[in-house]
């Protein structure tokens, strides 16, 4: 018996270093992008291997953006990061991991893809939700992810906050909005697929506030019959960004394959690529090409309203910030 | 009286169940109990029970286990064939099927031929002599038992983390414990750590030192005596403890999640395999995994099971 499965199982460890291709990359990135990068990474193989005539394999990693960004932090060797905002790039510079500007290395602040926040409803939007207005109204339960964990549901908050305080006018007004509308959140997943799950899957919730490529994926695998989405007037540009890692890059000598693969994103391929997984994107022709597939939505950006990702975070979601106070109540 | 006797079941029933209901609980006392009853209270007073009384117990059992143990068993596989057996063999047959699941071997492996030596030499320096501290070092091998899994994993990232205590370190020699096999292993190792250990100490100690005293005294060397005496007389208690680690080193989900970093096709086991394939909305692939997992628990089960009777009949059961 063991005579017959020891070779069985070193043939199967064995297989495992056959394939190995010329250059491997990690790309560490955050919950909702893991149908994107199998997509992206695919496009690219082909394109580096055609180029250069190497192979090359792209490793993933998803998880929770603030959790993803504490791993690399701890040592997870990744040579791209990919994550939901800047702030958790900001974390991992700060220890010295990649350059202080790496927001300036690429074009467009480093983010080659946008989305903004939705409402996905359930069919024939019951309780009749239009604008971020009816997310406060009582009996309405909305589900978000935790804020200190997740990427999405800070963008989520900020989408509520900037809303509020564009309509109402006061920063006091906003945080009593803001309040309300954690009033009627039942359940805090930790990651944004968490509370997709628990929306769409286990069935709670009246609304959920999805990223917008999250919202058009949840349709898609479950189809337009079972659930809506509602594009609010107005939400937040949410910019997710990407960056090279240098100290590990530097180490493994993958500098210059990293920088190939995070500048595919701007070609008119990766775009496409963006695009057809339901993310914006930044190219106007490209843009054209899908303009019916994404609502039309007034855009504020996060530096207009709330002065940048650094003093946002350090106000809202820093320990005693702004959330804690509301969650608390 | 009757009454009396229905709330409060004599203890040696409750005893007797103990076992099955902890898999912790060493084969050893189960199996005492069960040879030696203490006199007038087992089998005969377990049927003192007024029949209505005994039925909606087993009655309430029955549900109980179906509800929460093999209705879950039943969706699982259910979910896992809701395509066919094509969709089920080609969830398998995944590249990062096969990798999470020679990932998990080579962990479960290592850790328990680890747990295996230590187990032995733990419960033998325990059971077989008498030192300050003994008391301390039970204590420090049941610590993995209570501690939360979770926690297990995050001991390991600050001391191996980039940050942690030898992380300066590791990454000056490039070493990597972390977010790689080593970790994974470690993690393990430390949570299976009790299983062998729990099993042996029991039968050791029940079993004295006066047959390695005989063979010391007819001129066994030690390690002769370990191995023509000792390790027969302990050897299903042995499998038993093995059987156990196995089980839960392939199933450690808390502790592996924290130091894994979530590399697909390189640092996923099989149980994080499953949680990730089904956030993918892939339940075909993700119950596939899981119902290889079952399968193990149930293997698990029945082995457990003969072990426990070749314990019952006797230290040298026939082979």
């Amino acid at each position: 018996m063991v005579r017959r499965i020891l070779p069985l199982v070193a043939g199967l460890l064995w297989a495992s270093s056959a394939f190995a291709a010329d250059v491997t990359l990690l790309n560490v990135s955050y919950d909702p992008t893991r149908e994107l990068y199998a997509d992206f990474n695919k496009a690219f193989a082909a394109a580096y291997q055609k180029e250069t005539g190497k192979s090359i394999e792209i490793k993933q990693s998803h998880g929770g953006s603030g959790s993803q960004a504490r791993a690399v932090i701890d040592g997870l060797q990744a040579d791209v990061v990919t994550l939901a905002l800047a702030y958790d790039i900001d974390a991992i510079a700060a220890k010295g991991l990649t350059a202080p500007d790496w927001q300036k290395r690429l074009p467009l602040n480093a983010s080659p893809y946008t989305s903004t926040i939705v409402f996905l409803v359930r069919k024939g939007n019951p309780k009749g939700i239009k604008d971020w207005d009816d997310l406060i109204k009582p009996g309405v339960n909305v589900i978000t992810p935790n804020p200190k964990t997740s990427g999405g549901a800070r963008w989520n908050y900020l989408a509520a906050w900037g809303y509020a305080e564009k309509k109402l006018g006061s920063p006091d007004k906003a945080r009593k909005f803001v309040g309300d509308l954690f009033k009627n959140v039942p359940v805090l997943d930790t990651g944004a697929r968490g509370s997709t799950v628990t929306f769409v899957e286990r069935g709670v919730g009246d609304v959920l506030l999805a990223w917008e490529n999250e919202a058009f994926l949840a349709q898609r695998e479950f189809g337009k019959d079972k659930f809506e989405i509602v594009a609010p007037p107005l939400s937040i540009l949410a910019e997710p960004p990407i960056a090279i890692v240098d100290k590990v890059a530097d180490k493994k000598g993958t500098q210059a394959v990293a920088e190939a693969y995070l500048k595919y994103w701007y070609t008119k391929e990766g775009q496409e690529i963006a695009a057809r997984n339901s993310y914006r994107p930044r190219d106007a022709e490209i843009a054209k090409e899908y303009e019916k597939s994404f609502a039309k939505v007034e855009l504020f950006t996060i530096d207009d309203v709330f002065g940048g990702w650094a003093k946002a975070q350090k106000e809202h979601f820093g320990e005693g910030g702004i959330f804690d106070q509301i969650y608390k109540n | 009286m009757s009454l009396q006797s229905s709330l409060v079941p004599p203890v040696t029933e409750l005893r007797a169940y103990a076992p099955t209901a902890d898999l912790a609980v060493s084969p050893l006392s189960s199996r005492r109990e069960r040879a030696h009853p203490q006199a007038g209270t087992a089998p005969d007073n377990l049927r003192t029970e007024p029949g209505p009384v005994r039925f909606i117990i087993i009655a309430l059992a029955i549900t109980f286990l179906s509800v929460f143990v093999v209705l879950p068993l039943v969706v699982v596989f259910a979910s896992a064939f809701s395509k066919g057996i094509g969709a089920y063999v080609a969830a398998l047959a995944e590249p990062e099927a096969m990798a999470a699941i020679r990932l998990t071997l080579l962990v479960a492996a290592i850790s328990v031929s680890l747990n295996l030596v230590f187990g032995v030499i733990a419960a033998w320096a325990i059971a077989k002599f008498d030192f300050a501290g003994k008391t301390f070092l039970i204590t420090l091998i049941d610590l993995p038992f209570s501690v939360s899994p979770v926690i297990s994993g995050l001991v390991f990232v600050l001391l191996f983390g980039a940050q942690g205590y030898f992380g300066t370190w590791l990454q000056a020699h490039d070493i990597h414990i972390l977010f790689a096999v080593p970790g994974i292993a470690l993690a393990t190792i430390f949570v299976t750590f009790p299983f062998v250990a729990r099993a042996l100490i029991p039968l050791m100690q029940e079993q004295g030192t006066q047959e390695e005293e005989a063979a010391i005294s007819l001129g066994a060397s030690g390690l002769q005596t370990f191995f023509r005496v000792t390790l027969p007389n302990i050897k299903w208690g042995l499998l038993y403890g093995v059987l156990l680690c196995n089980a839960r080193a392939m199933g450690e989900f808390g502790a592996v999640s924290v130091v894994s970093g979530h590399i697909r096709g390189e640092t996923n086991t099989m149980p994080l395999l499953v949680e990730i394939l089904y956030n993918e909305y892939q339940f075909v692939a993700s119950f596939a995994i899981a119902s290889l997992l079952a399968m193990l628990a149930l293997i698990t089960l029945v082995v457990k099971t003969v072990l426990e009777r070749r314990l019952d009949e006797g230290q040298e059961p026939k082979d």
